[in-house]
């Protein structure tokens, strides 16, 4: 009950974060990456402002405790494999996010204040991650 | 389409942004990575679905209820219909190859000094940027 709390209170932050930083805009997500157009580079400081508070409070964190609040242990990402399926989904992941305006944190969060098109996002995200996962459990093909 | 150059607001809705991680590491020793989130309600009931629904319940809620509170948070989509599709679908697989995206990879992984999310950052931005550029100034535009 106490996780689930905990993620319901960071959930709340992050979503009004998004709203309040213009990420959950794809007008203005998009003008980020047009210097040479309607440039807005506000993304700039989103990315700052999240990045140095969550840097601060990881090192904070990981200095005083060795395991968090409500846990055994901290649940941290092992892989340190840098391969074509991490560089090829991510350029993928860019191509996307170009297009559509649209990132998953983006997008959550923009449910809540412009349900329309931010469904129509979502769901078809929903389908490509089914695919993607689809495409990985085929058995690989035997080369003759 | 212009957009208003906001440095308070985005740099404010960015250290909430952190701050949210750094409490989800802190209580539930779990990276805020939305890639994984979204993919755990696609997967049948797992140990995890209750805690990643109630974040993502929360994400909803936060902005719906300052809305209705007369909050107003300005958006517009450039895109729609079937390219927003295209577009999602894309979004999709490559998130999921890529193992993340702007929140999990961007800044979690950044903060963590994660050689495998620079990488991953590093791309993503550079391939946002060139679609987006082609797309706006490459067919003769």
């Amino acid at each position: 009950m106490n996780r689930i709390l905990s993620a319901l209170v960071a959930g709340l932050i992050f979503g009004l974060g998004i709203a309040i930083s213009g990420m959950g805009n794809p007008a203005k997500v998009l003008n980020f990456f047009d210097p040479f157009g309607t440039w807005d580079p506000s993304l700039a400081f989103v990315m700052g402002g999240a990045l140095i508070t969550a840097a601060i409070g990881y090192r904070l964190i990981f200095g005083a405790r060795s395991a968090p609040l409500f846990d055994a242990k901290f649940h941290l990402p092992t892989s340190k494999v840098i391969d074509t399926k991490l560089v090829a989904g991510s350029a993928l992941f860019g191509v996307g996010w170009g297009i559509s305006g649209f990132c998953p944190g983006g997008a959550i969060p923009a449910l809540g204040f412009a349900p329309w098109p931010t469904a129509l996002f979502l769901i078809s995200m929903g389908v490509g991650i089914l695919i993607a996962r689809w495409l990985q459990a085929l058995p690989r093909r035997q080369t003759a | 389409m212009i957009t208003n150059f906001t440095p308070y607001a985005s740099l404010i809705g960015g250290i909430l942004i952190g701050l949210a991680a750094v409490i989800l590491m802190a209580f539930n020793g779990r990276i805020a990575g939305m890639t994984a989130m979204l993919g755990g309600v696609l997967e049948p009931k797992t140990p995890d679905s209750p805690w990643r629904l109630a974040f993502l319940a929360g994400a909803i809620a936060a902005p719906l209820i300052a809305t209705l509170l007369g909050a107003e948070f300005s958006f517009a989509s450039p895109t729609t219909g079937v390219v927003l599709a295209i577009g999602g679908v894309i979004v999709g697989v490559g998130v999921n190859y890529g193992s993340g995206c702007t929140s999990g990879h961007g800044v979690c992984g950044l903060a963590r000094l994660s050689p495998r999310s620079l990488v991953a950052t590093l791309t993503f931005m550079a391939t946002t940027f060139a679609t987006v550029t082609l797309i706006r100034h490459g067919f003769g535009g």
